[in-house]
């Protein structure tokens, strides 16, 4: 619409261009919000009730004795008892392959960003890392079996178990570190080569700094996802009810495997003992995600 | 501190685009030099060949001499990261380092080459802060957050980090392009004393800002899209805005230009 006819146009009336929306779109415009509002109500009803059922069923065993005793000695149909060495289990395996995943997991994703861009090796690499990404648990667990237990001829520990957790770990901290590297403006790499700072020290001081709370959310993520796993570790850790602290010597315990075993117990002891496990264990990943928060938040980019 | 460049026969190309053709000229210490012409004619192009920026971008090369002093950039035996240390650059968007506070943006250039003493670290700072005409507005604030500033002060801020490094010459693309007047007149001034120590050259869009920063201007054009731009002609600025030697010059900068 030019200037001079909009100046002769009449003031606007009712069903005029300036008039209220009219009702058909405020029809859409509700109908979509319901919708919305439902998706979001049926998105949050299995979220809800399994917190609400784990709360429930978990409360009753909630108590210090399971925070400071193992099963060891103690029966299914026993009362007392704790999942202490398996949070210990727990910890010190996610740990270890926290430690082991996230340095090969962010070296990979800063060579697929800053140095191999569209190489024939760094496509490679991308695609197998989204094949790893859709490896079944299970299959990861088979594989150190195999080779770490079977072929080297290693025993149980909490160590292999780590092992099977790194290869569910690395791709998907792998994707998130590469996404959130990607972010990093272009713009922050080309001032800081002005300055006369070489690559390797642009990457460590200006680009991972610019993208940590990302990679710190994306590893987070990774670490809720690899602490739940049954599987890989029933083949690598196997079951114990004792107190192991040495994640390289002997079967060890952990919460996801504690869970399974104690559920699989046709005693209301037991079963109780499960859901609390469930829920310590639900705690301990929320406690872990509150605490990354907290950090990110510590290194969040100002302004911008 | 300032050195002369001189260039000779330069060409640039990113991947198989010819970007930039055949390009000499010799660049005055201690004086303003800057570079007109539409857009696409290759002004930052040439701009980031003078301290090897411009092989960054992947497949992008460069072929001819830049002499720095009688060194030549583009030798086999050169260190790139050397370069950019003595010829620093200014870019058109302000550029803070945002995860740093004003200043650590100041000391990033030093502290990331490895330049450590806390009281040294200080007097660049406020030297390079005071000669970026900054220092009164943020002295208060040194750890606050570099991007927490306005965008003139930020450019400002850029300038200081760019300086604390002490360069032998200052490249500047477009730095006006986004900021107010009053910040275009505080980045002009700076222009204006800075020069007294480098040799600064400038990327600009606005022929008034040539004309009133600059000592020589050089004008660049393209004979068509898809053709590599060209250097047509550099003179005195006075001399290229009143009486160019090319037409093509005097129809750009009289507007009379496509």
């Amino acid at each position: 619409m030019t200037a001079p006819s909009l100046a002769k146009a009449p003031p606007p009336a009712r069903g005029s261009a300036l008039g209220a929306p009219s009702a058909r779109r405020k029809i859409t415009d509700r109908a979509v919000q319901g919708l919305v509002y439902l998706a979001f109500a049926l998105a949050m009803i299995p979220l809800v009730s399994v917190l609400w059922t784990v709360v429930g069923h978990g409360l009753s065993r909630l108590d210090p004795t399971f925070f400071q005793f193992s099963m060891n000695g103690v029966g299914g149909k026993d009362a007392g008892g704790g999942a202490y060495h398996a949070i210990i289990g727990t910890l010190e395996q996610v740990a270890i392959t926290t430690v082991i995943a996230v340095p090969i997991a962010v070296l990979t994703a800063v060579y697929l960003v800053e140095y191999g861009a569209g190489s024939r090796l760094a496509r490679t690499i991308s695609f197998f890392v989204d094949v790893m990404t859709g490896i079944p648990s299970i299959v990861a667990g088979l594989f150190v079996l195999a080779l770490w237990l079977l072929a080297v001829g290693f025993g149980f520990s909490g160590f292999a178990g780590a092992l099977a957790l790194t290869i569910l770990m690395i791709p998907t901290v792998v994707r998130a570190t590469e996404e959130m590297l990607k972010l990093v403006p272009s713009d922050l790499r080309e001032a800081s080569y002005a300055l006369g700072v070489p690559r390797w020290r642009t990457i460590c001081f200006v680009v991972l700094p610019t993208a940590l709370p990302g990679v710190l959310t994306g590893v987070m993520l990774a670490v809720a996802r690899v602490m739940g796993e049954t599987a890989p570790l029933l083949l690598t850790i196997f079951v114990t009810k004792a107190i192991n602290t040495n994640p390289f010597d002997g079967p060890q315990a952990s919460l996801p495997t504690f869970i399974w075993d104690q559920a699989a117990d046709p005693n209301q002891n037991s079963i109780d003992r499960a859901w609390t496990g469930a829920l310590v264990l639900i705690g301990i990943i929320m406690l872990f995600n509150l605490a990354a928060r907290l950090v990110a938040r510590r290194f969040k980019p100002a302004g911008r | 501190m300032a050195k002369r460049i001189e260039v000779s026969g330069l060409h640039a190309y990113y991947g198989g685009v010819h970007a930039i053709e055949d390009i000499s000229m010799t660049i005055e210490p201690r004086s303003v030099t800057a570079f007109i012409g539409p857009s696409g004619c290759g002004k930052s192009t040439f701009l980031r060949t003078l301290n090897r920026m411009h092989e960054v971008i992947p497949g992008a090369y460069v072929e001819g001499k830049v002499l720095l002093d009688d060194e030549d950039l583009y030798a086999s035996s050169v260190d790139p990261v050397a370069v950019r240390r003595s010829v620093g650059m200014v870019f058109q968007r302000p550029n803070p380092f945002p995860t740093m506070s004003i200043y650590d943006n100041v000391a990033a250039g030093l502290k990331l080459n490895g330049v450590r003493g806390k009281s040294r670290l200080d007097d660049i700072v406020e030297e390079s802060l005071q000669g970026a005409n900054l220092w009164n507005e943020v002295k208060d604030r040194l750890g606050k957050p570099g991007a927490g500033l306005s965008g003139g002060q930020q450019q400002r801020l850029c300038i200081a980090r760019a300086i604390a490094v002490q360069p032998q010459v200052l490249l500047m693309d477009e730095p006006c392009s986004a900021l107010d007047p009053i910040s275009t007149l505080a980045i002009e001034d700076l222009i204006a004393k800075l020069k007294n120590q480098y040799t600064i050259v400038i990327v600009t869009h606005n022929m008034q800002q040539a004309a009133r920063v600059s000592d020589r201007t050089a004008f660049f054009n393209i004979a068509g899209t898809g053709k590599p731009g060209k250097l047509i002609e550099i003179d005195d600025t006075s001399k290229i805005f009143t009486n160019p030697e090319v037409k093509a010059t005097e129809d750009y900068i009289t507007g009379r230009f496509g």
